[in-house]
């Protein structure tokens, strides 16, 4: 057996590096951000995307852009002070990237019905949508990699119980599923907390479709001639699977994942679309998209749409990782 | 020949004459209506958006909202209270007579009308629809509206044309408790009654020729999913001053579009002529197309419609977590829910969720209700310092991190309410959320779906406080008896109690059971401003905002005049006509 030679492995990198980027930003979302993501502007409802400026109206141009308010031009400023914030549970700080000063607002992606920044929204936001990605993906797959493992490599009555189950959680319409598991839930739960508990109980249905792939990569396996001589000389069913036969599955697994991410971060934007993700006022994609359901949002307000824009950017960097990915573990003997 | 030329001729004229003769006193027999709106013109269709599908076209059965709006269309009733004027008017009864001791009532039938399939009605059928609301056994929502002190009506047939209606006790409404009540036609519903199938008869499948009524509109055809299709009934027993009968239009259309913004677009679209329950944004958006597509954007102003915060104040179970306990406490203090009210920004919640379009309140009585409300009620503004100061008064304080605790420590915070579906309330939510934040409140926002969020409220009482809002049908306090009365299924904030909880509510509960017997006009105006003055300051409901009501038409239609009560621009339909245009219809 001949391998390919490898690519250039560009677009991992590619792919890989501006992943990176995007969730160092989520995680330093508080540096970042101009303003906390809940704070109201009850005067500035709907206001389009500011303008920075960097020529004023008597023809000076500015080395430092600004914005106007009420006739005066505020310059932006870096490294100011602003609203506090955490960043994980230990490192806290009032210092944010950039700013203007009051009562100037910088409102570079526009704000929302009540006067919030989408900006900071949307870097906020992105916490909650980016992890729930992986988060999802993660278990999905680690629980497809154990049932589907089982199942291809035992065959008999393990293969078809897990096959029928696999099937029966592919059929379960599992959106209904989830809005009577939220109406069972209590009240008085974080909202964080309760959007945890239904994402997970949406990668815990998920396990189906990657327990099928892993059980055809691990029956196909397991044929193969240095399993049937591992076994050969005595090695246990434990043995083999761990040694010979995950690795090889785990290729496919880890390019599961990278596909599954984006649709669970899809699956959470659309649960707090529908009203059941995390709860008002914390920003996730899902939720700023929601208010798209209205009729004078859709057609009036075109900066509310550039939360889709970025799960867009997501997925197709994502693709692109699975893609690299891919072709990696084509590449791979065997 | 000539002889027999000349008697056939005397026969034939005679039996002509004859003929003529009865013709004319069939036709000078029946009683018009005349209606004093302008004189219009006949023809072209009116199409209508209705929000779902109705459930049955049964009047004795119907309980959702557009089956009732669509039967109102093709029903009649004796005494119908005029949407503008607000005032009873003659319909199918052209004149009543009340006893002096409120008791009696005597109405004399409108001679010669006839059902929409040509049949005579007259005393029989009015005592036969009386039988079939009042018979518990059919179980017609309608009856417990006709039950006084405790007893039901009794309807009796004095003669062809008059009937005897007799209360147990004076009712405080009057005549208008025969508003709405549809007369049913006993030539086709007696048997199904007799034999015990009468809630089961006229479903929404029934073909239409085996339906009759005495409404501007018969059912025509419905097509389940698409269109629901009346036309004119050409027995409609009224007339315009011309003397031409209405209904103008041909042809009403009801066309089912389930959510609101889908409303907007339909109607933007010309796909309707009528839509009536635009949302201020939509109205919005709305206004800055009209010109270039034809149609007229009403505001009717403050509706009848109220929207509040309430609180969960049932009392606790033994078996109920001790933050349970807590959490009831602090809502049943009168001085926290004071201070809630002072900290909300009413106004940003009129100028966000309904831009301007909305009255703020501080009663329960909406100003649109301008026979009922009581216009003497304080409106303090909003005022986070006063809210803190109630909050110390009742023991509250706040810890370093600025968050409110109460006597014990306890950091104070609760969960809203409301219905998934209604942006509007939870946009409500969000600024209430905001605003207790200013005073170191921690709100949470859940939505939930509307049934399940009944549950909550009225069932299991499993909830904190909830954003909803309540909507007369014409404003007369006694709809809201459920509401107001300790013992009603809809106290909201702490149903059906055994005996009032408080002394505040025990006193709700007499002036309310007064004035549904009170048939002077101002004396129950009075006992119901002092329920509204209770309610002001104790705070079971604060009452947050009333938005007004918005309706689009196409342009042209004539006698169209909106109203804030139900229906708003449909309540007239007999009298709507297109102007200019002689087949008129969508854009």
């Amino acid at each position: 057996m001949t391998s390919r030679p490898q690519p250039a492995g560009r677009n991992y990198q590619v792919a890989l590096v501006a992943l990176g980027v995007v969730y160092l930003a989520a995680i330093f979302a508080g540096f970042l951000a101009p303003y906390d993501p809940s704070t109201q502007s009850r005067d500035l409802a709907f206001v389009p995307p500011t303008g920075l400026h960097w020529v004023d109206m008597s023809g000076t141009i500015h080395l430092r852009p600004f914005v106007y308010e009420d006739g005066r031009s505020y310059p932006l400023r870096f490294f100011v002070r602003g609203a506090p914030y955490r960043v994980g549970r230990f490192f806290q700080s009032d210092r944010h990237l950039f700013g203007v000063d009051e009562p100037a607002m910088l409102l570079l992606l526009g704000s929302d019905g009540f006067g919030r920044d989408q900006l900071s929204r949307l870097l906020y936001g992105a916490l909650i949508s980016l992890f729930a990605g992986p988060l999802g993906a993660a278990l999905s797959v680690a629980l497809g990699l154990v049932l589907g493992g089982l199942a291809g490599f035992f065959g008999g009555w393990v293969d078809t119980v897990v096959m029928r189950a696999a099937e029966l959680f592919l059929a379960v319409p599992w959106f209904y599923l989830l809005f009577a598991v939220r109406m069972a839930l209590p009240l008085r739960i974080e909202p964080q907390e309760a959007f945890l508990m239904i994402l997970t109980i949406v990668a815990v249905v998920g396990w189906a479709r990657p327990a099928r792939l892993i059980r055809g990569m691990v029956l196909s396996g397991r044929t193969r001639d240095y399993v049937v001589a591992a076994r050969a000389l005595g090695a246990s069913d434990l043995h083999v699977l761990r040694r010979h036969v995950l690795p090889q599955a785990s290729g496919i697994a880890l390019t599961q994942a990278a596909l599954l991410a984006p649709q669970y971060i899809l699956a959470e934007a659309t649960l707090s679309f529908f009203g059941l993700g995390v709860g008002e006022p914390v920003p996730s994609w899902g939720n700023m998209l929601a208010v798209l359901q209205r009729y004078d949002v859709l057609s009036s307000y075109w900066w509310m749409f550039l939360p889709g824009g970025a799960l867009l950017a997501v997925f197709l960097l994502y693709y692109l990782l699975a893609d690299a990915l891919h072709e990696r573990v084509a590449a791979l003997p065997g | 020949m000539t002889r027999r030329l000349a008697a056939l001729t005397l026969a034939l004229s005679v039996v002509f004459a004859a003929g003529t003769d009865v013709a004319s006193q069939q036709a000078a027999a029946t009683e018009w209506l005349v209606s004093r709106a302008d004189v219009g013109r006949p023809g072209g269709q009116l199409v209508v958006i209705e929000r779902a599908e109705p459930r049955t076209l049964n009047p004795v059965v119907a309980v959702d909202a557009p089956s009732k709006e669509i039967l109102a269309r093709t029903t009649a009733d004796l005494i119908h209270v005029d949407r503008e004027t607000q005032q009873p008017q003659p319909a199918l009864a052209r004149s009543w007579t009340v006893s002096p001791d409120g008791r009696r009532f005597t109405l004399s039938l409108r001679h010669g009308v006839r059902f929409s399939d040509g049949q005579p009605f007259d005393a029989d059928d009015v005592v036969f629809s009386f039988t079939v609301y009042l018979d518990e056994k059919v179980g017609s929502p309608q009856r417990d509206l006709l039950i006084v002190g405790d007893k039901p009506i009794t309807v009796r047939k004095i003669d062809q044309y008059t009937v005897q209606v007799d209360l147990a006790e004076p009712y405080a409404i009057g005549e208008r408790l025969f508003d709405s009540v549809a007369m049913l036609p006993r030539h086709l519903l007696e048997t199904p009654y007799t034999e015990g199938r009468l809630a089961r008869m006229w479903a929404v499948g029934t073909a239409a020729d085996a339906f009759a009524g005495l409404g501007p509109f018969r059912l025509r055809e419905y097509v389940p999913g698409q269109r629901l299709t009346l036309e004119r009934n050409p027995f409609y027993w009224k007339t315009d001053r011309a003397g031409t009968h209405l209904p103008y239009l041909d042809r009403l259309v009801f066309v089912f579009v389930p959510s609101e913004d889908a409303q907007a677009l339909r109607f933007q679209a010309g796909d309707a002529d009528v839509t009536t329950r635009l949302s201020a944004a939509n109205f919005e958006v709305l206004m800055r197309d009209r010109g270039r597509r034809n149609y007229d954007l009403l505001d009717a102003g403050p509706g009848l419609d109220y929207t509040f915060l309430f609180f969960n104040q049932n009392t606790v179970a033994p078996n109920d977590a001790p933050q349970v306990a807590r959490r009831r406490g602090w809502f049943r203090q009168l001085a926290f829910r004071q201070a809630v009210s002072l900290a909300i920004d009413r106004d940003a919640i009129v100028r966000l969720v309904y831009r301007g379009r909305a009255t703020p309140l501080w009663g329960h009585v909406p100003p649109g209700n301008k026979l009922w409300v009581n216009r003497s009620l304080p409106r303090p503004s909003r005022s986070p310092d006063r809210a803190r100061e109630r909050l110390r008064s009742a023991g509250f304080s706040w810890n370093a991190a600025g968050a409110l605790v109460d006597k014990d420590g306890q950091a104070v915070d609760f969960t809203i309410v409301t219905n998934t579906g209604n942006t509007e309330r939870i946009q409500i939510a969000t600024i209430v959320q905001d605003d207790l934040k200013q005073v170191g409140i921690r709100v949470g926002v859940v939505t939930l779906e509307l049934r399940t969020l009944l549950q909550r409220l009225l069932t299991t009482h499993d909830y904190d406080a909830c954003v909803l809002a309540l909507g007369a049908s014409d404003g007369d306090p006694s709809t809201e008896m459920n509401v107001w009365l300790s013992s009603g299924g809809t106290h909201l904030w702490n149903p059906e109690q055994a005996s009032p909880a408080t002394p505040w509510e025990a006193e709700i509960d007499t002036l309310m059971r007064r004035q549904l017997t009170e048939r002077d006009v101002q004396a129950r105006k009075r006992l119901y401003d002092r329920v509204q003055e209770l309610v002001a300051e104790n705070l079971p409901v604060i009452s947050l905002v009333s938005p007004s009501v918005l309706a689009g038409t196409t342009k042209g239609l004539g006698n169209l005049r909106p109203t804030i009560f139900d229906h708003h621009a449909l309540w007239n339909v007999d009298e709507l006509f297109w102007r200019g245009r002689p087949a008129g219809g969508t854009r």
